[in-house]
This record gives structure tokens, C-alpha cells and sequence, in this order.
């Protein structure tokens, strides 16, 4: 039974069979050919069509398809107020989504991170930043280090101890006693620098990227001068919460003219760091020189406060036979002093900032939590 | 029957599935071997009258072999609980192993000596904090390659950093009187901005009788409380932004969609020194289009913008404040 359309496949001879096809083929290019540039024509005439395609054909891209987070801080105007329902509906639709609006802004502005934006320093002042590696690092994580340095205007490289007693957590409470603002600690692992944490101090959080696709700068001169830095892309609170910590490495106010621009963006949970020259050319045309380094983060974990020191070989606290006999005695007499004597006592201890015994995660990566590819958390 | 030699023969001259054979000598991976190696003396299996030291659990156990019952290996060997105190240990061996051969008796206390250090060690280790050894997932990171690698090229990096720069010059992030920008460009951009300003003045007057006429409308508290909440979003200065181009490109569909948000934005930009808002001040980031199809429609429409793109974008916190008092 003959089909409706002609298959060259059914043709026994090989050649003319290859024949056949490609010719057929080759009709099929050019059709498309011609389909397309009488679009091509029609579009140039009229530029409205070309603008209506656009808007109809928008591909389907992991992005656009992201999963629903009910911890997406919904804060665009331009998408949340409709014009033409908020003048012809009453109100009520759009009032709705104000209300988590208002509390996930308040929450925001109570986060730990608030110091930074409502301080009267001088918003030139840099942040100290305290780089450091993990045991036994090698040179390449050197290297990264003092880029690293390089970019953060505050920042100093401070070699790791080597024994017991230094863990994380003591080094970040001893930093928080030096006024320093931020903890880094890049880890090393095989030889390459694999994982960063940043901890805010003094009370935290701290936070654990994964590092990977280094590439440090090609020499190119920089300025000291503060940089700007632009943050894309962090969409759910989870991401405002990253994308302030990494506000909060840079002083508050940046320097112009070093036109200078550090970017942190956010792509499918991938954090891209780049940093960059500019200069405007015209009103719609920027050029870009990338001074360096360049690198790739992923959140795994953030944490509550400062990274827990587990003191396992602590004795436990003695047993204390309870003396009936004196306590009475005592508060009846000088009760009074020894409740003063203990206020007294409280301001003279220099205030130490110590870490806690146990960690508590706010987020924690794990593989099950990607149950789509769809699925993000910044 | 047992017969030791002709075991001993065979494991020596043929095969033994406990043999680990290197260049220089041949281990035993009998877990019974008192030393380890390979060699007549101590193979476990081709002697008759054996015994070896073993640790379960963290207790030490003397392990003696009783060869009238080779016939069932499960019972083969004598299990005995050596003391925790190690010199009451090795007295314990002594006395068990009298009259065994001094190679047996030595070994024996050689490895007891040796599990008591390492259970020490073990100890030891548990109470410091080391760090935690995970292992490396091979097919988990090819597959975060793989996503990084995908992520990076739909980033579009330079675009999105270029994009992001120019509004910050066109809202006039930078100041009155940008260090930043060659003087050409900033008068262009100025330029821009009053022809912009023109078309605007000229919408809002068009717009406000509309919203007067809506006004009368509605319910004026429920208006207020919109504006309320616009004030907040416009300190970000994308929105004033994006309204100027929208106008800019085509006045003629300013209608009733940007009365609103031209009012809110009066509002806020009075409001904006006293802000310290550190959410506001970042660009407000966009929701995911499934959620709201409308957007799509909505920007299309207005024709503000050719590129359809869902980007999320903030910004550097501190600019407006202090850019109004430096320059």
C-alpha cells in the first residue's frame, strides 16, 4: 500500500536512494530558508511583528520553569501591582500578598546583617576581613588566598596555626574579640583549594560554599579603590540572606572612580564571581575588562553562629555536696553584697566571644533535597 | 586427619587463598595469623598447636587453637578474655600458654601490646575534634560540572553586568556628577533624561484625571494602603527607571497602567533620604513566571522592554543616601 507521503527508504538501489534523499533533503533546507527570510522581510517592514514573536516565543528554560519556593520574596512592583486590575477590580487581590510582604521585610531588616546597614560609620570604611586557610595548605591555596585579599579592601591573610586548640570555631571567636567583621577559611583538599567559609562575626551565621572553576587574575593592574558590586539573582530568603553576607564583605560606600565592579551572580544556586573594569562608552554601551580572579560557589550548609568547637575531652563539672548549714546564713546576712559584688564582678571580665558546642544548620544541602533539576534555593 | 607438613606443602608449593604474594615476601591474610606473614611458623592452618590474640568490640580475647576438634571448625578455637589491666594480660598469657613453644608465647604478647597502643589511639582520636573526612562523590560532581557549566552559559554574564550598569547610570545611581563617566556620555544620558522628563509631564497630566476619576471610584483606604506598600518597593531605583524608558520609548501607551506608579513613585523618592531600608535598596527581585503568567503579558504590552528576560537582579545597598548628601 503506497504511503501519502513518498519515503526514499523504500527504494531498493542504494544510490538512487541516497540520491533521492538528499535531494530531498536539500528542497526541505531551502523551504525553510525561504520561510525564514520572507519573516526576515516582513519583520523589517513592520517591527511590531517581530516584537509580538518574541513575546509569544519564549523558550522553556530551567529558570522559567523553577519550581514554586514559598520562601520567594515576591518584591518586584512591576509584577505584584497590576495596573489594570488595581483600577477597575477593588483591591483585595493585591492586598493579599502585602501582608507577607511587610513581614518578610521586617524580618530581613532584623537579620543578623542589620548592623551593618544601619551603622553611622564612615561608609568608606573597609571591613576587616580575617583570610585564613584550613592545616596544612599548599601553595596553590596561598596563592588563591592573596587573591582573595586582593579583592576584599579590609581583608588580611593570616597563616593557620598548626596543633590542636586551633578549630575554627576558636579562631572566630578570638577574631570577634579583634574586631574583625568577617571569618574566611578556604579549605584545601587534594592540593586545591575545594571550599570556603565565611563567617559573620561576632554571633554569626556562618556560611560553607563549595569553590570550584578557579581562575586567578591575569596581572593586570588594580586600584585600591572600594568596588561596586552588583548581586544578581537572589530570589528566596535563603538568597537574600547569602547575598547580604557577601554585602557586608564590602564597605558600604564604593569608590567611582576606580570603576571597579565586583559581581556575585546567582545562576541555578551556582554563584558566579567575577570582578571587572568599565568604562561607558556610549548611553547604551558599556565595556568590560576582567581584572580577576574568578570563581564558582555553592552553598552546602549555613549555620546558625559561629562554627561549634566540640570540647569532648572536657571533664565534666565536679559533684558539689550541697551545705545546708552555711547558705542560710549567708543570704541572711549579706545577701544583698554578694548579689552586688556579682554585678560588679561581670563588667570587669574581658568580654569573650566564644563558640558554641553545638552546631545548629538553618539550611543544609543535601542530595535529596534536588528533587527536580528545577528545584533552587537562592 | 591432620597432618601439618602435608597442609604446609601444599599452601608453600601450590595455593593458599589466604596468601598475599609481593616481591620481597609473602603475607597471610588470615585473620587468625598471629604475625601476618606467610612462613611455616605461623600459619594458622598448617599448625596443630596455635594461638593468637584478637580484640572484639575493644576487648582483647587469647584465641587457642584445640586441634582434636578440626573436624568442626566452629568450635575449633578457645575463646579467653584477656584482662582490661595490660601486665595482668600478658601474666594471663604466661600462664595459659605454659609450655608452649616461645615463638607462640611471644607473638602473642607482641600483639597484645600492639591492640592495646592502637585501641589507646582510638581513644584518644574520638575526643579530639579532627576534621571530618567525607568521602568524594565522583558522579555527584560531574553532574554539578555539568550544571555549573550549563548555569554559566545561560547566566550570560557580561550581558546581565553590562545591563546592570547601564540602569545605574541612566537612574542616576552615581550622582549628579558621576566620577565615573566620560563627559560625552553623561550629557547624552542627561539629554535622555529631560526629553524623558518632557513626555512624563506630559502623561501625568493626562493621568491624573484619571485617577481622580478612579479615586471616586474606589475605596481611597485601600488606595492608600497600595501606595503604602509601593513606597517601599520604589526606593529601589530600578522602578522609576524602567517607567522612563517605558515612556520614553512609546508615550502613547502610557495610559492608566503607569498612573499608579508614577504617583508611588513621586512618594517615595520625597521618602527616600530619611530610608535606610537595606531590602529596598536592592533591586526588587522578580518572581518565577509560573507563578505569574500575567507579568509576561504585562510587560510585553507595555512595551517597555523587547527583551522578555526574568532577571533577578539587586544591587549595592548604600547608594542613594549617600550619593544625595556627597554630591
Amino acid at each position: 500500500m503506497p504511503t501519502a507521503r513518498f519515503e526514499p527508504s523504500t527504494i531498493k538501489n542504494k544510490i538512487k536512494r541516497e540520491e533521492v534523499s538528499r535531494k530531498q533533503k536539500k528542497a526541505k533546507g531551502q523551504t525553510k530558508l525561504q520561510k525564514r527570510l520572507a519573516q526576515a522581510k516582513d519583520e523589517a517592514d513592520d517591527p511590531a511583528l517581530k516584537k509580538k514573536r518574541q513575546v509569544q516565543n519564549v523558550p522553556r528554560t530551567l529558570d522559567n520553569t523553577r519550581e514554586f519556593d514559598p520562601s520567594i520574596l515576591t518584591a518586584d512592583p512591576s509584577s505584584s501591582t497590576q495596573p489594570a486590575a488595581s483600577s477597575s477590580q477593588p483591591t483585595a487581590s493585591t492586598s493579599v500578598p502585602d501582608v507577607p510582604q511587610d513581614e518578610s521585610a521586617a524580618d530581613i531588616s532584623s537579620d543578623p546583617f542589620s548592623s551593618y546597614f544601619t551603622t553611622e560609620n564612615d561608609p568608606m570604611l573597609p571591613q576587616k576581613v580575617l583570610v585564613t586557610t584550613s592545616k596544612k595548605a599548599t601553595r596553590v591555596t596561598y596563592e588563591f588566598c592573596e587573591e582573595v585579599v586582593s579583592i576584599f579592601p579590609g581583608a588580611e591573610l593570616i597563616r593557620r596555626k598548626k596543633g590542636k586548640g586551633y578549630e575554627m570555631g576558636r579562631i572566630a571567636g578570638w577574631a570577634a574579640d579583634r574586631q574583625y567583621t568577617h571569618l574566611m577559611v578556604v579549605n584545601e583538599d587534594m592540593k586545591k583549594p575545594n571550599a570556603i567559609t565565611i563567617v559573620y562575626l561576632p554571633n554569626g551565621p556562618t556560611a560553607y560554599f563549595k569553590l570550584t572553576s578557579i581562575e586567578l587574575s591575569k596581572r593586570i593592574s588594580q586600584t585600591p579603590h572600594n568596588p561596586e558590586l552588583v548581586l544578581n539573582g537572589f530570589v528566596t530568603r535563603l538568597g537574600h540572606t547569602v547575598g547580604r553576607l557577601f554585602q557586608t564583605l564590602f564597605p558600604p560606600m564604593p569608590e567611582f572612580q576606580g570603576r571597579q565592579v565586583v559581581t556575585l551572580h546567582n545562576q541555578r544556586d551556582f554563584l558566579f564571581f567575577r570582578r571587572h573594569r568599565y568604562a561607558f562608552r556610549s548611553t547604551e554601551k558599556v565595556a568590560l575588562q576582567e581584572i580577576g580572579p574568578r570563581f564558582t560557589l555553592k552553598l552546602r550548609s549555613l549555620r546558625k553562629g559561629l562554627p561549634a568547637v566540640k570540647n569532648l575531652a572536657e571533664r565534666p563539672q565536679d559533684l558539689e555536696f550541697d551545705t545546708f548549714e552555711e547558705t542560710p546564713d549567708k543570704v541572711g546576712q549579706d545577701g544583698e553584697h554578694a548579689e552586688d559584688g556579682e554585678e560588679e564582678e561581670q563588667p570587669q571580665k574581658p568580654k569573650k566571644t566564644l563558640p558554641p558546642k553545638e552546631d545548629q544548620y538553618d539550611w543544609q544541602w543535601k542530595p535529596e533535597l534536588e528533587t527536580t533539576r528545577r528545584t533552587f534555593f537562592l | 586427619m591432620q597432618s601439618d607438613d602435608v597442609i604446609w606443602s601444599v599452601i608453600n608449593s601450590q595455593f593458599c587463598s589466604y596468601k598475599v604474594k609481593t616481591v620481597t615476601q609473602n603475607f597471610c591474610r588470615n585473620e587468625y595469623n598471629v604475625t601476618g606473614f606467610c612462613n611455616r611458623q605461623s600459619c594458622p592452618l598448617a599448625n596443630s598447636r596455635y594461638a593468637t590474640v584478637r580484640e572484639h568490640e575493644g576487648v582483647l580475647y587469647l584465641y587457642v587453637k584445640t586441634i582434636e576438634r578440626a573436624h568442626t571448625p566452629a568450635h575449633m578455637w578457645e575463646k579467653i578474655k584477656l584482662s582490661n589491666n595490660y601486665n595482668k594480660a600478658l601474666e594471663q598469657i604466661d600462664k595459659e600458654l605454659i609450655h608452649w613453644p616461645n615463638f607462640s608465647i611471644h607473638k602473642c604478647k607482641q600483639r597484645v601490646t600492639k591492640i592495646t597502643q592502637y585501641l589507646m589511639e582510638m581513644r584518644k582520636a574520638r575526643l579530639r575534634q579532627d576534621p571530618k573526612l567525607i568521602g568524594v562523590k565522583k558522579k555527584l560532581e560531574r553532574r554539578e560540572a555539568v550544571r555549573e557549566r550549563k548555569a554559566l552559559s545561560a547566566a550570560k554574564l557580561e550581558r546581565s553586568i553590562q545591563a546592570e550598569l547601564l540602569e545605574r547610570l541612566k537612574s542616576k545611581a552615581y550622582g549628579d556628577a558621576p566620577l565615573n563617566v566620560n563627559e560625552d556620555v553623561w550629557q547624552a544620558v542627561l539629554d535622555m533624561e529631560k526629553g524623558k522628563g518632557k513626555e512624563k509631564a506630559d502623561g501625568l497630566t493626562m493621568e491624573d484625571d484619571e485617577t481622580e476619576e478612579e479615586d471616586e471610584d474606589e475605596l481611597e483606604e485601600e488606595m492608600e494602603d497600595e501606595e503604602g506598600w509601593g513606597d517601599r518597593e520604589f526606593v529601589s531605583d530600578i522602578s522609576g527607571d524602567e517607567d522612563g524608558l517605558s515612556d520614553l520609548e512609546d508615550a502613547a501607551s502610557i495610559g492608566e497602567d503607569d498612573s499608579e506608579e508614577d504617583d508611588s513613585d513621586e512618594d517615595s523618592e520625597e521618602e527616600q533620604p530619611k530610608k535606610k531600608a537595606s531590602l529596598g535598596k536592592r533591586k526588587a527581585p522578580a518572581k518565577p513566571p509560573r507563578k505569574k503568567p500575567e507579568k509576561k503579558a504585562k510587560r510585553g504590552g507595555s512595551g517597555a522592554r523587547v527583551e522578555v528576560e526574568y532577571e533577578h537582579e539587586m544591587e549595592t545597598a548604600p547608594l542613594t543616601k549617600a550619593m544625595v548628601r556627597d554630591w
